[in-house]
């Protein structure tokens, strides 16, 4: 009893209780996981409802409006937070960054742990919001105020709203904690000779997302507890004076305290672009270093790319006006930030360019996490083409707010960064787990999720074109013009439950493999970063003397030299 | 060349009716042609690296010197498309928002609630009369709650669809009740927010007689899906005609 009871209490503080930078990994990843379950599923009862809304859920009978806008707002909720945030930004690095630079500790380990916590508990309180009185809220992920701020504005806009003001406050908090520790680890805990330009592009990326993560993620703090403060003590800061909602006067009667909606505008898009590279950056550190190794070519262009990912993080903080071009702004300010966000254009094209470039030569081996890079890259040109055409204030004065944008942003957004975080799962199970991820299971489960999501997202562009606006649970009223997209609007549906399904291959994959997957090679994939660096070289310290991509035909023997190696290089 | 892809481009939009419409649509269009362009290009780079399974016999050296001009040289041009977007679209932004509406222009204000959009014309003495929100009655026939006592309130007339005539410049002063809303009319082309605690000014210029849908592009609540109404463009005449007859009425209904 005594001896279960203990092994019991190791497996709880190994996995659970712990501070361990790879315990805390998989947690993150049991997270972001649960998170995509109930993300998917709304999307799914979203989709079906658009395509047939007299039709009752089982155990729920009829979709209201409000329904359908709560499952929008949790959605996109969830998505953007709980998945494409937590997973490349807190799991991945906690699975590899130590590794990577040549540890194996956290420099600031409890705190990683407590917000490890501190999202989980953000997590359950957002789900509450489906359990209180009216529901979840209806005013979308970006919550503008006054609807918003106003309890009677809305259905959910009750406790539902001031759940999800709490769980993002509780996560803005977690964010930014987490974000400390990676920067002080990249900052301090680099094994001797790990310099700067020998960390690989991942580190690279971890440590401008999380430069960035600390002040957007701070603002949206303060902007979340200033909403707190408008709906429950009294103060105005989104508030404008005489705003009269469901037949009550809400504002002040006059001039005191005039606050403004477009105040969180400028507050929340202020978090909201950088956020945007928070969750991609990591996938554009992934993508060089896994284009190198299954194509056994160094990265040419590793400074190029160093330099396009600082000067994107540094850009992201200069566009979150294009945002907001039809929301009331000085004009003036649409024109400034029309022309810094084609700006940001210019390193990410670069970034493109020098991936593409190391590409087309071919001769690389496909093995599923290059193809779930390769998606991520089609994905990311597919969504990233159509940016430039929303930057420009005139155009985007048409395509705001239509399905336009919410293709684009699904595409570079979503299905780029969830197929780069696929691309992740499958390079770096062999090494959590010791065994191989089917490769037939791995193809199918690609090709199909690229066609699914092709036929998903790519349609969006047309029926924004044609004008659709978001948020509508129907198409109907006097715009019959819309009659012509609800072909396009079913095809979609039907592609949505196709790619999600396919999904359940991957869980199977994942599943099977773990108990009866191939077992795998120490370092199976002849990769040359430091996460694969057998354990004698984390005891022994010794320095680091080359770059992390130092791959091609080197000799007879090996046409790679992982960065432990100490022998000097032949040339 | 582009042009093949703009007529493939257009057909999904609504018809334009706009002065501003045709130049918009024609960028927009020639924007998509170029991109799409760019996108099918790189699909097929991708493509042809999946396929070719021997690689290229070029050695490292040359691959690199090769793949640093290329690479830069496509960057310079990427710089100069992303110029030219920025600069043409900045030449309709300035007519469009930068520039103010011509005096002559038609005065006409959009307020938005929950979920209607109202439209307020200022009747014979082209003055918007003050408003109270304690007046505020839809049932008594003042949605707005114009004071009907001032003088410039009396003969304001406020109607549930927005009439225009064809050919004359409209300066709409936008403004909301309650919440965000997003005046959107796709057939005009044109978009803005209707923010509580502001006036924000859009004008245009309808060409084209024909009922133009307006919608609301910001979720505003339950009823976001149904605060939709009519534009209709009419001819002058029939405008004159049309705002005399409303004129008469709330005449008739302030005495």
């Amino acid at each position: 009893m005594t001896a279960r009871f203990a092994r019991q209490s190791g497996f709880v503080r190994r996995h659970i209780l712990t501070a361990q930078p790879r315990s805390l990994g998989i947690l993150y990843l049991f997270l972001g996981l649960a998170a995509v379950t109930v993300g998917t599923l709304l999307s799914l009862c979203i989709r079906i409802h658009r395509v047939w809304p007299a039709w009752p859920f089982p155990l729920y009978g009829t979709v209201q409006p409000e329904d359908y806008l709560a499952m929008v707002t949790m959605h996109g909720t969830l998505m953007i937070f709980f998945v494409l945030t937590i997973v490349p930004q807190n799991a991945f690095p906690n699975l590899v960054l130590p590794q990577q630079i040549g540890t194996t500790r956290m420099a600031l380990p409890r705190l990683n742990a407590t917000s490890f916590w501190l999202f989980l508990v953000s997590f359950l309180v957002l789900l509450a919001a489906f359990f209180v009185p009216q529901g979840a809220p209806v005013s979308g992920w970006t919550s503008y105020p006054p609807l918003s701020a106003i309890p009677i504005a809305g259905p959910g806009q009750g406790a539902g709203m001031d759940c999800w003001l709490a769980a993002i406050a509780l996560f803005c908090l977690a964010s930014v904690l987490a974000a400390l520790n990676l920067l002080a680890t990249i900052a301090c805990k680099r094994a001797p000779g790990m310099r700067w330009t020998r960390m690989p592009l991942t580190a690279w990326a971890w440590l401008v997302s999380s430069i960035l993560t600390i002040p957007a993620y701070s603002v949206l703090l303060a902007a979340c507890l200033m909403l707190i403060g408008d709906r429950n003590f009294g103060t105005h800061f989104f508030i404008p004076p005489g705003d009269f909602v469901n037949g009550q006067l809400v504002g002040h009667a006059s001039g005191i305290g005039p606050g403004s909606p477009l105040l969180w505008l400028h507050l929340f898009w202020f978090f909201g672009h950088p956020e945007v590279y928070i969750s991609i950056l990591p996938a554009m550190g992934l993508t060089p270093g896994i284009i190198a190794n299954f194509t056994r070519r160094t990265v040419h262009s590793y400074r190029v790319q160093m330099i396009s990912l600082l000067a994107i993080g540094f850009f992201g903080f200069c566009v979150w006006g294009h945002h907001m071009f039809v929301s009331g702004m000085n004009p003036y300010a649409g024109s400034a930030f029309g022309f810094v966000t084609l700006a940001i254009a210019v390193p990410s094209s670069a970034e493109v360019l020098a991936w593409l470039g190391t590409l087309w030569p071919g001769g690389m081996s496909l093995k599923t996490p290059l193809l779930f890079i390769l998606g991520f890259l089609s994905f990311f040109i597919a969504g990233g083409l159509s940016g430039p055409v929303l930057a420009q204030p005139s155009l985007d004065s048409y395509l705001h707010n239509t399905f336009f944008v919410v293709g684009h942003f699904h595409l570079i957004m979503a299905m780029a960064g969830v197929f780069s975080l696929f691309a992740g799962i499958y390079y770096w199970f062999p090494l959590l787990t010791g065994r191989r991820m089917n490769e037939a299971l791995g193809h199918i489960h690609f090709w199909i999720s690229l066609v699914a999501a092709y036929g998903t997202f790519f349609p969006m562009y047309f029926t924004g074109l044609a004008g659709e606006p978001r948020h509508y649970a129907q198409l109907r009223g006097p715009i019959e013009s819309f009659a012509t997209i609800l072909p396009l609007e079913r095809g979609i549906t039907f592609s949505a439950l196709l790619l999600a399904c396919t999904q359940l291959i991957f869980l199977w994959n994942v599943f099977r493999s773990l108990f009866r997957g191939e077992p795998a090679a120490p370092n199976c994939w002849q990769a040359t970063t430091l996460e694969w660096a057998p354990v004698s070289f984390f005891e022994s310290r010794t320095p680091v003397k080359r770059g992390p991509y130092e791959y091609g035909p080197r000799g007879e023997l090996q046409d790679y030299i992982p960065q432990w190696e100490s022998v000097p290089k032949q040339e | 060349m582009p042009a093949a892809f703009i007529l493939l481009s257009v057909p999904w939009m609504p018809p334009d009716g706009a002065q501003h419409g045709p130049a918009l649509d024609r960028l927009l269009g020639m924007n998509l042609a170029i991109l799409f362009g760019l996108f099918v290009i790189s699909q097929i780079l991708m493509a042809v690296g999946i396929l070719r399974r021997k690689p290229r016999k070029d050695t490292a050296a040359y691959r690199a010197t090769w793949s640093r001009i290329l690479t830069s040289s496509l960057i310079i041009a990427f710089c100069a498309l992303y110029a030219w977007m920025g600069v043409t679209a900045q030449a309709l932004w300035e007519i469009s928002r930068l520039q103010q509406a011509a005096p002559t222009a038609l005065q006409v204000e959009v307020v938005g609630e929950q979920f209607a959009w109202y439209f307020r014309y200022p009747g014979p003495d082209n003055k918007f009369g003050p408003t109270r929100t304690s007046l505020i009655d839809a049932a008594a026939g003042n949605p707005l709650g114009v004071v009907r006592s001032d003088p410039a309130g009396k003969d304001d007339i406020v109607s549930g669809m927005l009439v225009l005539p064809a050919g004359q410049q409209v300066d709409l002063h936008l403004r909301s009740l309650d919440v965000i809303h997003g005046f959107f009319v796709p057939g005009m082309r044109i978009k803005l927010n209707a923010v509580p605690g502001q006036v924000l000014h859009l004008h245009f210029t309808p060409q084209k007689l024909g009922d133009y849908p307006i919608l609301c592009s910001q979720v505003c609540g339950i009823g976001h899906q149904r605060m939709q109404t009519m534009l209709r463009v009419v001819t002058p005449a029939h405008f004159e005609q049309w705002i005399t007859e409303r004129e008469r009425q709330q005449a008739g209904a302030t005495e």
